[in-house]
């Protein structure tokens, strides 16, 4: 049996844009979010995408994340077609694939931190027991082992943030994507969750940050800086990290 | 996600909000609750009805002479010729009893008072033929009614207003100065006509042709047929006999009608299923408003948890997930409402409502809760479709 070789591209990309526009309104009152965005982000990967309010970075998560269609132009997540996807297969593609990490944590209030890191897992439709299982080493690997019982109400932001980290990791999905995750965070708890972040990464998983703040981008290998819905530069910090043993 | 899953997030979504909850489920509660109980209700008069029927004896014909009422013109009258015409079993194979009866009100004295009272002449098989027990004593036999004896049978009403007791036997009345010997009194007996069997004096025909009534016709001829499966051919058969005797051939102008228990009983349950029907259809309104409480709430809980919902499609829920949720959710609060409904209809039914005992319809419980989970996936699935076509980016930007 013979396999095109491989190995003679670097790795695999886990984002494949290529010139994506996304615009609001009509005619004359059009707005133009993104204006032929492209980026490539490989596996292994830590990138922070930059740019002040109004920049588009936004608007490029939504697309990232498969929260939202953009207008025009092609986007391959791990080597899926995302334009062509109905609404629920949008669903499952973000289930796999993605791990979200929002500003606001986006817990859900009424439930345990447990259940919470369980859900990713009970709409995969994981058995009960391997979600208790995941769920717990998840916690652990945030630091939160102890926390399995508490609400989100009973949790600080940070370790609410935290949660939310790992609940984006039980599902092993193949992109970690973070809406400005540490906007509502004070130094201390940035600090806590950016370790994680590295730890996350340096294990293999890709990493992909929207953010303003620089300390924040200090920790990528890679930062890209938007403005007016377009890339104006793309800086190359760290090379990345060797992939093959992803750990879970 | 599997059903248990989504039904015990379902759980929890309901006791999020215990108390808008429990307001929800009264609305169900008192809609299903009311069908259950107002049908209850005119089942239980139909009932009553039937069974007051059935006392006054089964498997029997009445036949009166029709007064020349209407177009009816003609009026027979009836004798006790005609009553031996009917008892022959060669013209009339199906008829077991014959029971001719004269009646009339007339002042009753015992030594004590006196009142009025309904006054029945008859033959012995009256007491078999019409359900009638006595109580105490006996009642006169067919020697005494032979003999024309002044003896006579009394209902316990009579009884207690004579002589304010039931024990009479051997006491004697006088109606129209004429003494008469109590021989029993009557059992207890639901009245279900005009007269009240309770209040009665039943004595022997030709007692009564001398002393009372004169031999003038008869009032009515009760006949039993031999089973409930004869009562039409007994019909027919006596209809036959008496054309014969008063020599009528034009079925539409007989001079009497024959009346069976069946007939009154078919009358009085098609107005007492009218009377169901109604209550039912002023139920049923409460069980839609019902209803739109749990749209109602189900519109405000998906709106307040629009974000909810946009983190559960970020983490992957598909439609069917949203949709079985929300759905579930309004299924459940629906068919608690009507579990507990049932529960408290049939603690009510132990009560008299409207002077009526409510018999409970088993049908009527299916009906009611089905109807109830109905309505909770038809109202609940507006709300629930919203929730679920909601885009992740417009549902997490909601706050």
């Amino acid at each position: 049996m013979t396999m095109p070789v491989t190995a003679s591209q670097p790795t695999t990309a886990v984002i494949d844009v290529q010139d994506i526009w996304k615009s609001y309104g009509e005619g004359e009152q059009q707005v133009h979010a993104l204006r032929g965005v492209s980026l490539r982000v490989d596996e292994g990967d830590f990138v922070a995408i930059m740019g002040a309010s109004g920049s588009g970075k936004s608007t490029l998560m939504n697309m990232l994340g498969c929260l939202d269609v953009q207008t025009s132009g092609s986007y391959h997540l791990d080597g899926v077609d995302v334009a062509s996807l109905p609404d629920s297969k949008l669903s499952v593609l973000r289930n796999r694939k993605i791990g979200f990490i929002f500003q606001a944590f986006n817990l859900i209030p009424r439930m345990s931190a447990q259940s919470n890191v369980e859900l990713p897992m009970l709409y995969a439709a994981v058995s009960r027991d391997e979600r208790r299982q995941r769920a717990r080493a998840a916690l652990k690997l945030v630091g939160l082992a102890d926390r399995a019982k508490h609400t989100p109400a009973e949790l600080s932001g940070g370790q609410q943030q935290r949660v939310a980290v790992a609940r984006s990791l039980v599902n092993a999905p193949a992109l970690i994507l973070a809406d400005e995750p540490t906007g509502n965070l004070d130094s201390k708890a940035t600090t806590d969750v950016l370790d994680i972040f590295q730890k996350v990464n340096d294990a293999g998983r890709t990493v992909v940050i929207i953010t303003h703040e620089n300390d924040v981008a200090a920790r990528a290998r890679r930062v890209v800086r938007m403005f007016d819905g377009e890339i104006i530069s793309d800086e190359r910090v760290l090379p990345v990290v060797a992939t093959g043993d992803v750990a879970s | 996600m599997n059903l248990l899953e989504i039904i015990k997030s379902a759980l929890r979504g309901i006791t999020s909000n215990k108390l808008r909850s429990a307001l929800t489920l009264l609305g169900v509660l008192i809609g299903v609750g009311s069908v259950i109980l107002l049908t209850g209700v005119g089942n239980g008069s139909k009932q009553a009805v039937a069974d007051s029927i059935s006392s006054l004896g089964t498997n029997t014909l009445t036949i009166r002479s029709s007064g020349g009422s209407g177009v009816q013109v003609r009026s027979q009258s009836l004798t006790m010729d005609v009553v031996d015409k009917l008892s022959d079993s060669e013209n009339a194979p199906n008829i077991a009893e014959v029971v001719p009866q004269l009646s009339s009100s007339e002042t009753v004295a015992s030594s004590i008072t006196s009142s009025t009272a309904t006054i029945v002449g008859t033959t012995s098989n009256y007491f078999a033929v019409t359900n009638s027990t006595v109580a105490l004593g006996t009642k006169f036999t067919d020697y005494d009614v032979k003999r024309d004896a002044k003896v006579v049978v009394i209902g316990a009403t009579l009884a207690e207003t004579l002589y304010s007791t039931t024990d009479v036997v051997g006491d004697s009345i006088t109606i129209d100065s004429v003494v008469y010997t109590i021989d029993g009194v009557l059992a207890v007996k639901d009245s279900a006509g005009t007269s009240d069997p309770n209040n009665s004096v039943i004595m022997p025909i030709s007692r009564m042709q001398q002393s009372i009534s004169g031999y003038g016709s008869l009032s009515t001829i009760v006949i039993q047929a031999t089973d409930s499966d004869s009562i039409s051919s007994a019909q027919s058969e006596a209809t036959s006999v008496l054309m014969e005797a008063f020599k009528v051939t034009d079925s539409s102008d007989l001079g009497f009608t024959i009346t069976s228990q069946t007939d009154l009983l078919t009358t009085l349950s098609s107005t007492t299923s009218t009377l169901t029907a109604m209550l039912a259809a002023v139920a049923s309104i409460s069980l839609v408003v019902g209803g739109i409480g749990v749209t109602n709430i189900m519109l405000v809980t998906v709106t307040e948890r629009t974000r909810e919902i946009g983190i559960r499609k970020a983490l992957g829920a598909t439609r069917f997930a949203i949709l079985g949720q929300f759905l579930i959710e309004a299924t459940v609060l629906s068919l608690l409402g009507g579990l507990l409904g049932v529960a408290v209809a049939y603690a009510l039914s132990f009560f008299t409502i409207f002077g009526v005992q409510p018999v409970i319809l088993l049908s009527s419980v299916f009906l009611a809760v089905g109807v109830s989970v109905g309505i909770g996936v038809f109202f609940g699935s507006y709300p629930a479709n919203r929730a679920a076509a909601m885009r992740p980016v417009d549902a997490l930007r909601h706050d």
